[in-house]
């Protein structure tokens, strides 16, 4: 047996962001993978010290461009809970209308990214192509396709109107007529069953030991997303989380391509339960003491710990993104891999590098 | 701030950690927060049925805390991330970068602090207080 050392990142053709992972190999079978970082981190966190806490919206919303709406909707909400804040009912619904459009644009983004990774290119110009529908619904209704910037503390700073409304439940019946065109292609075709089935396997056990969470973890059995904690409009909208059991890149596939589905059912339910009323509510005061706050995004739960101290700048804010949560799952899924698996096993966690280096 | 919070000394970190591993929690995160000059504060967070726990150990910045990576294996990148951001080191760490995480090897100040902190050697063994 030949042992050799592989440099995979931070250049690769199907990484979009930058990761390495130093991998060593027993012939073609990895034995240990250690990844490294470093390569764009932008110390967002260390802003507090000059941002106030309103204008820590803008740079919580530019911590990762994918999840922009739910990094901002996490932070407000957890100001919200220290100020004593309590947002209009129609501003809990609209972030959910917001936040699951951005978990569609978010998976089929990584939908296609997935097929591009073993190769299937016309299955990822498929996934993208519709994915244009959701950034435009976006543009349409906030007048921006990734950062979508509705949050503020309060509230949100868009309203929909009932054209809009309508526009958005018309696009998603196209969206979804044509994501079940590509069901049969995505879950039954043999190339796709060949390069994900039985790769990179996790147990229930070892996902819940590991810390992991969002698709990554509910792939492998355990019912846990941050939605079931009800925050937002979440409780009066009905939500059971999507669950695999397999533990495989397969099941991690099935899961993000079942919740987009999901995500369209929250949206029509939001839309249909949407109360008139007020958008935002004035803030006065500044923070004061320290909380916690979750969010499901795409890629998982996200975790902020924000401590101030009753002035514009906080103390301490922390970011615990869902990438950073699923890295050390890599440690464990690669070694016994094969060399030509490792883009796809990389790819099943979705991982978002922004988020992992703020 | 929601959940439990229990102070703990540096001495009975790894058998709470342990403790609340058995208990059924999964670790959430670890967040760092610079008192003064002098203490930093470690806020470990755990979670079990959306339930938090957190631990918070207050410690002096020149002092190593032990890592609690062999109890839970992911917290070694959070631990990791500390070292580089805050200088504060760990031992016993599964995976140990030597603050190369983010940094490059000729770094010794700690980024994130804001007071200038610039790693001494050797570094001391706290007790707890």
């Amino acid at each position: 047996m030949t042992r050799t050392i592989i440099p995979f990142g931070p250049q690769h053709p199907v990484l979009p962001e930058p990761i390495h992972l130093m991998l060593t190999l027993d012939d073609e079978v990895i034995t240990e993978a250690v990844p490294a970082f470093g390569f764009v981190h932008r110390g967002l966190e260390k802003l507090v010290e000059i941002r106030d806490f309103h204008q820590m919206i803008y740079v919580v919303e530019r911590i990762c461009g994918i999840c922009s709406m739910l990094h901002a909707m996490c932070y407000c909400q957890g100001i919200e809970e220290m100020m004593g804040i309590e947002t209009p009912p129609r501003a809990r619904f609209l972030r959910v209308i917001w936040s699951e459009l951005h978990r569609m644009h978010s998976h089929l983004l990584w939908l296609g990214l997935f097929a591009d990774s073993f190769g299937f290119e016309s299955l990822f110009m498929q996934f993208w192509k519709i994915r244009e529908k959701i950034l435009d619904i976006d543009e349409a209704t906030t007048g921006n396709r990734i950062i979508v910037s509705v949050n503020v503390i309060g509230g949100v700073r868009k309203d929909l109107t009932l054209e809009q409304t309508r526009g958005i439940l018309s696009e998603l019946k196209s969206v979804e007529t044509e994501l079940k065109r590509l069901e049969t292609t995505i879950l039954n075709d043999y190339t796709v069953q060949n390069r994900t089935v039985g790769k990179g396997v996790l147990t229930a056990k070892q996902a819940y030991e590991l810390g992991l969470v969002g698709p990554t973890l509910r792939a492998s059995g355990v019912m846990q997303d941050a939605r079931m904690l009800k925050y937002a409009a979440f409780d009066d909208i009905a939500f059971t989380p999507v669950v695999e059991t397999d533990g495989d890149c397969y099941a991690r596939c099935k899961v993000r391509f079942r919740e987009v589905f999901q995500s369209i059912d929250l949206i029509r339910q939001a839309i249909g339960k949407l109360p008139n009323g007020e958008i935002a509510v004035k803030v006065k005061g500044r923070p004061d003491g320290e909380v916690t706050s979750r969010v499901e995004q795409p890629r998982g739960e996200v975790f902020y710990y924000i401590r101030a101290n009753g002035t514009k700048h906080l103390e301490r804010l922390r970011v615990r993104t869902p990438t950073f949560a699923n890295v050390p799952a890599l440690l464990t899924m690669l070694p016994g891999a094969g060399l030509s698996d490792v883009p796809v096993i990389v790819l099943s966690i979705d991982p978002c590098i922004s988020c992992t280096e703020r | 701030m929601q959940g439990e919070i229990m102070d703990i000394g540096l001495d009975n970190l790894l058998g709470e950690t342990a403790r609340i591993k058995v208990e059924g929690y999964r670790f959430v995160t670890i967040s760092c927060v610079e008192i003064n000059e002098i203490r930093m504060e470690l806020l470990y967070h755990f979670d079990r049925n959306f339930q938090l726990k957190h631990l918070r150990l207050s410690i002096s910045r020149d002092c190593r805390a032990p890592s609690i990576s062999p109890v839970y294996f992911a917290a070694f990148l959070v631990e990791n991330e500390i070292q580089d951001l805050f200088g504060i080191r760990f031992h016993g760490l599964t995976v140990d970068y030597d603050r190369t995480l983010y940094l490059e090897k000729d770094v010794k100040t700690a980024p994130f602090c804001k007071f200038a902190v610039v790693e001494k050697s050797p570094v001391c063994e706290e007790k707890t207080p």
